[in-house]
């Protein structure tokens, strides 16, 4: 049911050429803000909040369906960062005041999470120089964090610093004093910034977890990206299948031809297996399964890989057309590239999945 | 899983635990069944058992050998006995008559056929062979020549076939003839079934790159296959043939190893043994550790497709054109293993005979070198690759034409 809504409603509301239009228009924070009121309106941002937060709890599955098909238009909007990122450090790591502080704002859209974890340009959510000293009944927050998601529009970030208990997530309001962030423009086009944080002076209350909190995140982070890439990589699948059967060359059409034929067959195949892996991957979370992490690695690298291969092939069978900024093509690849990387590429997890499996 | 299977799976574990003879724990059967003398009775026995109990062919119906179980049920069944270490040796010892003759003389067969033939192959005690490659028909299956010819009341058979597995150990063959060599090619074709004792019929094996000769030339010279013995209708054997290949890959969608082990040690574990690791308990060579957990991923991939695919035809395995995506993929997952297993053994991993080399190390060569074969038999890689493309996804096809 709400894969039919989230369908109709990104081809007909929000399709890709609303995000070259966007584009184009060069909009502040890169996404229109009539697109994330309607989000706000269908109640998306409450998918994970528990109802006494006025939410519906429906859980990461049913966010997944939202997020695949967001993903096939390249839909931009912080629902991702906000609703289901930020939403889940809350519901993790938050005490019953920061829920109900927190949460039913999120769900009415007022308030926009981010995640602030990476300082350079790799994912190392190991290491990090952010620091959150103890300061009376608060902390003091020190450090820069880099290529935040949403970082422009987000009201409030949950900054990954080392503190008192070794690393923590803390919320940091946008607007607190020392707080300072630089727009990035980016191949993508979407809405990130570097963020400086010079002795920013939050209370108490800001603290919302230490490590094992910010690992669940992750992996709920890395669960939902997984969809949204597959449907990134679906719809590219779907506009090379059509081209396969229209385009014609050599008297009939090149889907005829054997090779690409087979190539089809191999990326329909592979889509099928990280189909599998990102729905894998979300009803873990769902159900709290012992093997969360490795399914949650496990789909952000079988997932990443299909779309690294699927966005080069979408452009390569399109020839000519393919490399025209006038045909969608190019947006799928650049949006690929930049998902890849985020909460860890496909390098990232297979490490990452290895030591899980105890080698 | 629902409270229903979880009471079989209590009664499956019960008669598991009172009729499974405990000497056979851990023992496979080898690729032709071979086994010692002690162990042969109890072999026999609980063959008999399984037999009895329809657990040879679990899912088909009790009036024809089997034990009327769901497909979930039939899981439980073997998990239970993998439990303690045994193994269902019906299939192998029926050759190809549980995975895919019975299945489709269940589809296609009268009811005298299905009664005549597959309680006995139920009980592992009727092993068939399948007569369908010829020389010049491999992938192009339908360009076969055997011939057949109407003598009233029997089909007179002469031709030749070749990579028959089994040809030379089986009882009954199903085999794919020409009825009528003037209709078009796919249309003049039928399936017989036909004992292989009997004067017309000769078999020679073949000795495979792995040492083994599971497999022959099979002649046939005035055999004599019986009109009551024609699966499906006259001339319409390219369906009933399609139906039964549909089946063999359905048969080989598990990623497991072609041979039958009851238990074998995980791939990482074997790497770290031959290969060493280091301060952290990673693996000390950095390129084999990120293709073995490539391999570990794509095979998990594999399991979990497998899991969807089987959850969203609700726990009813049809036989579907997702198989061919699966048998691809079982396929790479097997091969790779086989491959990466001999690269961690290094020269250890060449052993062919002798005491120099562990069972486990010559078992890895002939595993490997037997495991090429996946990719050839049941529809090729390639061939498989053309069905996804054409059936799946509606390109059209250049091939297979005539
Ligand atoms: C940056 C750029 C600069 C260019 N500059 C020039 C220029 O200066 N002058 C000029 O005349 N042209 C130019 N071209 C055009 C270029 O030569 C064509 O794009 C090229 O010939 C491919 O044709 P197409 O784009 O129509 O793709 P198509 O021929 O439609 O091919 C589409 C896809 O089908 C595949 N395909 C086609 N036929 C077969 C087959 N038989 N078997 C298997 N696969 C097949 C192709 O490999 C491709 O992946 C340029 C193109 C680009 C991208
Ligand atoms: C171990 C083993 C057991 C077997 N058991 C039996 C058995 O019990 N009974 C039986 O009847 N047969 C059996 N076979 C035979 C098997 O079915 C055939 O080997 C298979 O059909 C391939 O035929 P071929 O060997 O003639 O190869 P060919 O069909 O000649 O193929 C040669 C190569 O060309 C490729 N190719 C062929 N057609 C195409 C196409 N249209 N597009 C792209 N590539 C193509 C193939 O993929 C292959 O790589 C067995 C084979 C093996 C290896």
């Amino acid at each position: 049911m709400i894969r039919d809504q989230a369908q109709a409603w990104a081809t007909e509301q929000a399709p890709v050429a609303a995000f070259r239009r966007m584009r184009d228009a060069g909009v502040a924070n890169r996404f229109e803000p009539a697109t994330w009121e309607s989000m706000v309106e269908m109640g998306w941002t409450g998918i994970l909040v528990p109802e006494t937060y006025g939410g519906s709890d429906l859980g990461y599955l049913t966010f997944g369906v939202v997020l695949e098909q967001l993903g096939r238009q390249l839909t931009a909007s912080p629902l991702y960062a906000s609703a289901l990122v930020g939403a889940s450090a809350v519901l993790l790591g938050g005490s019953d005041a920061q829920k109900e502080a927190l949460l039913p704002k999120v769900v009415d859209g007022s308030e926009i999470l981010t995640l602030a974890v990476d300082e350079g340009p790799r994912h190392t959510p190991g290491t990090m120089a952010t620091a959150a000293e103890a300061d009376g009944d608060g902390y003091r927050i020190t450090g820069r964090k880099a290529q935040v998601l949403e970082g422009m529009s987000a009201t409030a970030f949950i900054v990954a610093a080392n503190g008192p208990n070794g690393i923590g997530l803390f919320l940091v309001p946008a607007d607190a004093s020392g707080v300072s962030r630089t727009a990035l423009s980016t191949v993508d086009n979407r809405g990130y910034a570097h963020v400086d944080l010079v002795d920013v002076r939050v209370g108490g209350d800001a603290h919302l977890g230490d490590a094992d909190v910010l690992e669940a995140v992750l992996d709920r982070a890395r669960a939902g990206l997984g969809a949204e890439m597959l449907g990134v990589a679906s719809q590219a699948f779907d506009m090379t299948l059509d081209y396969l059967k229209t385009r014609e060359q050599f008297g009939r059409v090149i889907g005829s031809f054997q090779a690409l034929g087979h190539r089809a067959a191999d990326l329909y195949s592979q889509m099928e297996l990280a189909r599998s892996c990102a729905e894998a991957a979300l009803m873990a979370v769902d159900a709290g399964a012992e093997d969360t992490a490795e399914l949650c690695s496990l789909s952000k690298a079988k997932v990443g890989d299909f779309l690294h291969e699927m966005s080069n092939q979408l452009i390569q069978i399109h020839g000519g057309i393919g490399m025209t900024d006038e045909f969608d093509a190019g947006l799928y690849l650049k949006r690929a590239r930049a998902l890849e990387p985020l909460w860890g590429n496909q390098a990232f997890h297979r490490d990452r999945y290895a030591r899980l499996l105890g080698f | 899983m629902s409270d229903a299977l979880e009471a079989f799976r209590a009664e499956a574990r019960a008669w598991v635990e009172e009729n499974f003879p405990p000497s056979l724990a851990g023992k496979g059967m080898g690729m032709e069944g071979e086994l010692d003398g002690d162990t042969k009775a109890d072999f026999e026995l609980w063959r008999a058992r399984l037999g009895e109990k329809g657990w040879g062919a679990p899912t088909w119906p009790q009036e024809y050998g089997g034990a009327g179980l769901s497909h979930p049920q039939a899981k439980v069944v073997s998990e239970e006995i993998s439990r303690v270490g045994g193994l269902n040796p019906i299939p192998a010892l029926a050759g190809m008559g549980i995975t895919m003759v019975g299945p489709t003389l269940l589809e296609y067969g009268t009811d005298d056929q299905k009664a005549r033939h597959l309680p006995a192959t139920a009980r592992g005690e009727v092993r068939w062979c399948l007569g369908l490659s010829e020389p010049n028909a491999g992938s192009d299956l339908a360009s076969l020549a055997t011939k057949a010819e109407d003598k009233g009341d029997y089909f007179q058979l002469n031709g030749q076939k070749i990579w028959t597995s089994g040809a030379d150990i089986s009882h009954w063959c199903g085999a794919l003839v020409r009825t009528d060599p003037s209709a078009p090619k796919h249309k003049g074709i039928s399936f017989v079934m036909l004992p292989m004792d009997q004067e017309g019929v000769e078999t020679r094996p073949i000795r495979l790159i792995s040492g083994a000769s599971p497999f022959c030339e099979t002649f046939f010279n005035d055999a004599r296959a019986e009109k009551s013995d024609l699966l499906g209708d006259l001339n319409d054997g390219w369906s009933v043939v399609k139906r039964l290949l549909q089946h063999e890959r359905q048969s080989q969608t598990s990623a497991g190893s072609p041979m039958a082990s009851a238990k074998s040690k995980a791939i990482q574990d074997v790497a770290k043994e031959y290969a060493g690791t280091d301060d952290s308990g990673a693996l000390a060579d950095g390129d084999l550790r990120s293709r073995l957990v490539n391999h570990l991923m794509d095979a998990r991939s594999h399991s979990l497709t497998v899991r969807r695919i089987t959850a969203e035809a609700k726990g009813q395995v049809k036989v579907s054109a997702a198989a061919s995506i699966l048998k691809n993929s079982a396929t790479r997952i097997s091969q790779t293993k086989s491959e990466l297993t001999l690269e961690i053994m290094g020269a250890q991993g060449l052993g062919w005979e002798g005491a120099e080399f562990t069972a486990e190390e010559k078992n890895t060569v002939r595993e490997w070198l037997w495991g090429k074969a996946i990719s050839i038999y049941g529809g090729s890689f390639e061939v498989q690759k053309n069905i996804i493309s054409k059936n799946i996804l509606g390109l059209p096809e250049t091939t297979q034409k005539g």
